[in-house]
């Protein structure tokens, strides 16, 4: 093909050129797909709850992403601050995942676990209170909204499609009970989704109001979550190192 | 251009490419700069080495692994992998040297007793060092930078009044468990008035001067067995450790911000309110996230920043 041919016709050098810069992206991406140990075997990892999946959902509507990451890098000054570096495993129910790279904030990756509800309910209404310092914006509007989970079923539903094991039928309820143990396999059965997640939020009762459940009852239940799956007690140093 | 005079054919000037829009709208052909061309040769044979050193291609269900290796231990064995960055990170936490230091530091300060320690000034500068990092990471959100604390929600450290005591094996003993401070409400055994009455004895207890009569009645709830105060706090108000209850006669407050208050009334009513609700407060564990080295640095820490006993 003669150069002039392609720089003459728009449509043919659109195409060829994102033909041409497709090629890196596949190079690096695709083979994660099938490479057999991308994502490690290690016990706890399990989907979120009805009611974390919310918080989950509540954290991404108010963008924390744009100044929070949520992958500890293997690096040792990382380690000392924010514990074990994060593993694939740990985010392979994540849909979308919130690795990122922008940290105006710390990284949040192991953050559950860290703080008491009550700090993170204070803290995220008003940031500045407890850490006079802090750029953080208050979102105060999470303890006064309710909560809406009409539509928590479709929700794991949809996530049930790209490959979250959400249990609909008796089969597949059965297999989670096999994979992750009975009490967790309640919490993924999707027949049961709204009667679990109020149950949680009453039981937990991270917002301290156990009548109402709000919209911090979620994002409070996912943050304590966080980076609390894996019990990394139980792996030596270079156990992780074999699937890389 | 102004000229209309095909370029390529003028001496001396740059080649064009040939192709021409629009009647008369050309291109240069600019051979690229001489330290570019090799600059580019050289990352292409950087590359070349790098796929020979590094992993690098796909292949089936595995990759190239690249000859470059790493060595470190595990499990007391030496292992040795293919080079990446787990089993860099491995190496660098066992031998780096500044991780070593930072360990045998860790190991030193670990292994002394509380007595030794907080008198040994070369240990606690290290104790220092690395403190003030850890704090920052995991206390000051809440005691604040410093350890100063905010009335009513984070205890002050800096200070010598404690609630779960403040020998540094105390201590140690509220990081390692956590704890959950409690106190009853009193909103329906104690009404209004007997409220303000044992408001104004606590605080006639801190050297404010109360309306004797109700300091009186309120000295009978506190220690009778309507209020039955003196079960947590102690009979003469001294606090008690095992349970958190923190002394109410030094005139130290963490919860009720009387000092803020403007005169006596408010004083009472400050205290009266607090009494009504009771409170709940919950001070995380750390033997799952910190080592007992760590947290033995962070307790000798607490206790130099002023009030350790
Ligand atoms: C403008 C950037 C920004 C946004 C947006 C933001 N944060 Fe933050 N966040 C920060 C900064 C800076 C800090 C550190 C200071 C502090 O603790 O407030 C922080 C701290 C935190 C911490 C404490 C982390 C730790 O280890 O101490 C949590 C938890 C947190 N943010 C959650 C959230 C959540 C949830 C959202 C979304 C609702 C959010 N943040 C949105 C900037 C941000
Ligand atoms: C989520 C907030 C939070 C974090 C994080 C936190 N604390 Fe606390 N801490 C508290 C609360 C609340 C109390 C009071 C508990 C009570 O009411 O008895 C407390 C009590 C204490 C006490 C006992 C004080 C006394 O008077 O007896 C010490 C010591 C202490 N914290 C040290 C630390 C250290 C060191 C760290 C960091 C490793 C830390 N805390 C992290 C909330 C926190
Ligand atoms: C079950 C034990 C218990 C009983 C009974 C009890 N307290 Fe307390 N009290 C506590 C504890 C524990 C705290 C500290 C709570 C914390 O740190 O979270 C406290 C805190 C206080 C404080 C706040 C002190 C400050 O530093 O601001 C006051 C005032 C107080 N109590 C008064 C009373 C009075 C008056 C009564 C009786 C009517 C009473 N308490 C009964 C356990 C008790």
């Amino acid at each position: 093909m003669k150069h002039e041919s392609v720089e003459t016709n728009a449509g043919l050098l659109i195409i060829l050129t994102l033909a041409v810069i497709s090629i890196g992206g596949l190079v690096e991406i695709v083979p994660l797909f099938y490479i057999n140990d991308t994502i490690e075997e290690v016990e706890g990892v399990r989907p979120y709850t009805p009611l974390e999946q919310r918080g989950r959902d509540l954290y991404v509507r108010e963008g924390c992403y744009t100044c929070h990451s949520q992958m500890v890098r293997p690096f040792r000054d990382e380690m000392l601050r924010y514990g074990h570096y994060s593993l694939a495993a740990e985010s392979q129910f994540d849909h979308p995942f919130q690795w990122g790279s922008k940290r105006t904030g710390p990284d949040l990756a192991r953050v559950g676990g860290k703080y008491s509800n009550e700090w993170q309910v204070q803290h995220l209404i008003q940031p500045k209170s407890l850490v006079p310092e802090s750029i953080m914006p208050g979102y105060p509007w999470l303890a006064a909204n309710r909560l809406d989970y009409s539509d928590i079923e479709q929700r794991m539903i949809a996530l049930k499609r790209v490959g979250v094991p959400y249990s609909i039928n008796q089969e597949e309820f059965e297999a989670n009970v096999e994979r992750f143990g009975e009490d967790v396999a309640v919490m993924l059965d999707i027949n049961r989704a709204e009667e679990n997640l109020i149950a949680q939020a009453q039981r937990e009762n991270f917002d301290g109001d156990r009548a109402f459940i709000s919209e911090m009852d979620a994002m409070v239940a996912y943050l304590q979550v966080l980076g609390t799956m894996v019990d990394f007690n139980e792996y030596s140093a270079g156990h992780f190192a074999e699937f890389r | 251009m102004s000229t209309n005079e095909n370029p390529s054919k003028k001496p001396g000037q740059v080649e064009t490419t040939g192709h021409v829009w629009d009647s008369n709208l050309q291109e240069y052909n600019n051979p690229l700069p001489r330290w570019w061309l090799w600059g580019f040769y050289a990352t292409v044979v950087f590359a070349l080495v790098y796929w020979v050193l590094y992993p690098a291609w796909p292949v089936g269900g595995s990759f190239t692994k690249g000859l470059n290796t790493i060595t470190f231990m595990q499990d007391g064995e030496e292992v040795t992998t293919h080079w990446n960055t787990r089993s860099l990170f491995a190496r660098e936490m066992q031998s780096g040297k500044q991780a070593v230091r930072q360990r045998e530091m860790l190991e030193q300060v670990g292994a002394m007793d509380y007595e030794t320690l907080l008198a040994d000034v070369e240990a606690m500068s290290f104790v220092n060092a690395y403190a003030k990092g850890a704090f920052g990471t995991w206390c000051a959100a809440c005691h604040q930078t410093g350890g100063g604390g905010v009335i009513g929600q984070y205890p002050n450290l800096r200070d010598d009044h404690w609630l779960w005591g403040g020998t540094a094996e105390q201590i140690e003993e509220t990081l390692v468990l956590g704890r959950i401070g409690y106190m009853p409400g009193y909103r329906e055994s104690l009404d209004g008035q007997q409220l303000e009455q044992v408001a104004s004895y606590v605080l006639s207890l801190n050297g404010f001067a109360m309306n004797d009569v109700d300091v009186a009645a309120g000295g009978e709830i506190f220690n009778g067995y309507l209020g039955g105060c003196y079960q947590c706090h102690g009979v003469d108000a001294a606090g008690l450790a095992s349970l958190g209850a923190p002394n109410l006669s030094n005139n130290i407050w963490g919860l009720v911000d009387v000092p803020g208050a403007a005169n006596d009334e408010e004083r009472v009513a400050r205290v009266a309110r607090f009494v009504h609700q009771g409170v709940q407060r919950h001070m995380p564990a750390f033997a799952d996230r910190l080592s007992p080295a760590e947290i033995r640095v962070l307790s000798a820490y607490v206790h130099s920043l002023g009030g350790g006993q």
